[in-house]
């Protein structure tokens, strides 16, 4: 249904102002690009969906990565005041310079190699994890913390079956944003120059040619949105099984 | 023949932030026998949650002695003398009802076969042990709250200490909970430390009732009960019900007049 909505909005657009394809192009143009063959004979489904799994892998290293150090800050965080105070404004202010700024430098002190890419996709996904899993893991219910107490549990066990459990909920929201920026961050990583692979080189070369073949640039766009969605997705039903005994889980 | 189990003796506690000094509780001195239930009342603010907390080791009192069996609150906590259930049932939602019950089983390090059998039995007791795999939040507020006693109850706690738990449910829910609660006393033994502000539901249960006054908290009067056991719905009939419940509201109503 939506789709349809926005496939009519899209034609009625280019139709209404009289866009000309180098400013939007058709859908079937769109469609017929993947079918197109490359330089090298191979078809552009094929090309775009070899560029995609190699991005997708990079995202989901990143994200890994990302993750384990979001979470480990963020318990850092939670046990002592006094490193949050130390950390958390230079935490913020790694957010606060742009991506595009940073991800050449670490091309060029980690080399063009899909880790680098890993990296600065991590570099995106920890933060949100950081803050979302700090404020979790200290918004616990005080009886319940009084209830731990009074059965002489140890900061372990209360850890391990209060704290935790009870932000769960608070890392699943984080990890759905992380999903999507680790995406954006692996293409990032891709556009500084001696890249060789991912949807970050094809875009930078379509972007080139945008104006011989604009449908080759929507592609690529669409492609990289698709690897976001599913990858949103995919943390959503994790979260529907891990988190299945919480009512305030989102419904997509 | 009864032994005190719990000794408060000229208990203060005084509460500092930045708002200043507040005064919860004052010159507090009680003891409680072994099998006793004993009801604190009195009106909002007058601490007679923080005495609880205080004999539970969760809260330090700022001046006074608190025995527990003989020994520091402390220790007792960490010897796992006391079972716990406050007004909010508390029950984690990543748990089971079978697993919430099991949780203090597990936090003491017990045999797997007593962690697997002993909750089966509790969740019987408080006639619950067909919901065993069923979430907190598809039980009922009341349902929740005898999930929250089974749980207090696993360890097999010498001293149950109840902070309002009936607080937040309904009059019917609560008179039938008052009944069960009576029946798991007698079959457990445990001496009963009860917190509550409904003075029939004070009379109908305890053994004796402390009354405090409002902030500072001391003790205004010690009333005890002399119903017939056991109790039961004809209790609350009564000539004697009455007349405990008129005490214990004059005594309430002296405190405001002070």
């Amino acid at each position: 249904m939506v789709v349809v909505a926005i496939a009519v909005i899209w034609e009625a657009g280019k139709a209404l102002f009289a866009l000309p394809s180098y400013q939007l192009p058709h859908l079937h143009e769109i469609v017929a690009d993947f079918l197109r063959e490359g330089a090298g004979g191979e078809r552009w489904l094929w090309i775009m969906a070899q560029n995609a799994g190699y991005t997708a892998l990079e995202s989901i290293v990143g994200f890994t990565l990302g993750g384990v150090a979001g979470l480990a800050l963020a318990i850092g965080f939670a046990h002592s005041r006094w490193l949050e105070r130390g950390l958390l404004p230079y935490v913020v202010a790694s957010q606060t310079v742009p991506i595009l700024a940073i991800a050449p430098m670490v091309v060029v002190w980690l080399g063009t190699s899909w880790f680098s890419k890993a990296v600065i996709a991590a570099y995106l996904t920890f933060f949100p994890v950081t803050v979302n899993m700090s404020r979790g893991l200290r918004a616990v219910d005080p009886d319940a913390l009084a209830l731990m107490r009074a059965l002489a549990a140890s900061s372990q066990q209360i850890f391990f079956k209060l704290r935790f459990p009870a932000a769960l909920p608070y890392l699943f929201t984080a990890m759905r944003i992380s999903a999507t920026a680790s995406v954006i961050g692996a293409i990032v990583g891709e556009l500084p120059v001696g890249s060789r692979f991912g949807m970050g080189v094809v875009i930078i070369n379509a972007a080139q040619y945008y104006n011989w073949r604009p449908a080759n640039l929507w592609a690529a766009i669409l492609v990289s949105a698709v690897i976001g969605i599913l990858f949103y997705h995919a943390v959503a039903a994790a979260e529907r099984r891990v988190v299945s005994w919480s009512r305030t889980a989102p419904a997509v | 023949m009864a032994s005190p189990i719990i000794e408060l003796d000229s208990v203060d506690k005084t509460f500092e932030s930045r708002a200043g000094a507040t005064e919860a509780l004052r010159a507090v001195s009680l003891t409680i026998d072994a099998g006793e239930f004993v009801s604190v009342i009195g009106p909002s603010g007058c601490g007679k949650s923080t005495l609880l907390r205080i004999v539970g080791d969760l809260v330090e009192p700022s001046a006074g002695v608190v025995r527990v069996k003989g020994k520091s609150s402390q220790q007792a906590r960490l010897d796992r003398d006391y079972g716990i259930v406050f007004q909010m049932p508390v029950l984690y939602d990543w748990r089971t009802v079978l697993e919430n019950v099991q949780l203090p089983l597990e936090l003491a390090g017990r045999p797997r076969l007593e962690r697997q059998q002993r909750p089966h039995a509790l969740l019987r007791l408080v006639g619950l042990d067909e919901f065993a795999a069923h979430y907190p939040w598809q039980l009922s507020g009341g349902m929740q709250q005898r999930v929250s006693i089974a749980r207090a109850l696993a360890l097999n706690p010498s001293i149950l200490l109840m902070d309002e738990p009936f607080g937040a449910l309904d009059e019917m829910t609560r008179e039938r909970l008052n009944q069960e609660l009576l029946q798991i006393c007698a079959e457990t033994a445990a001496t009963v430390l009860f917190v509550t502000h409904s003075i029939a539901e004070a009379v109908f249960l305890s053994s004796r009732i402390v009354v405090m006054s409002p902030r500072p908290g001391s003790i205004e009067r010690v009333v005890p009960v002399d119903l017939p056991r056991p109790r039961v719905d004809k209790t609350r009939a009564h000539p004697r019900f009455f007349e405990l419940v008129t005490t214990v509201r004059q005594s309430l109503r002296e405190d405001r007049r002070q």
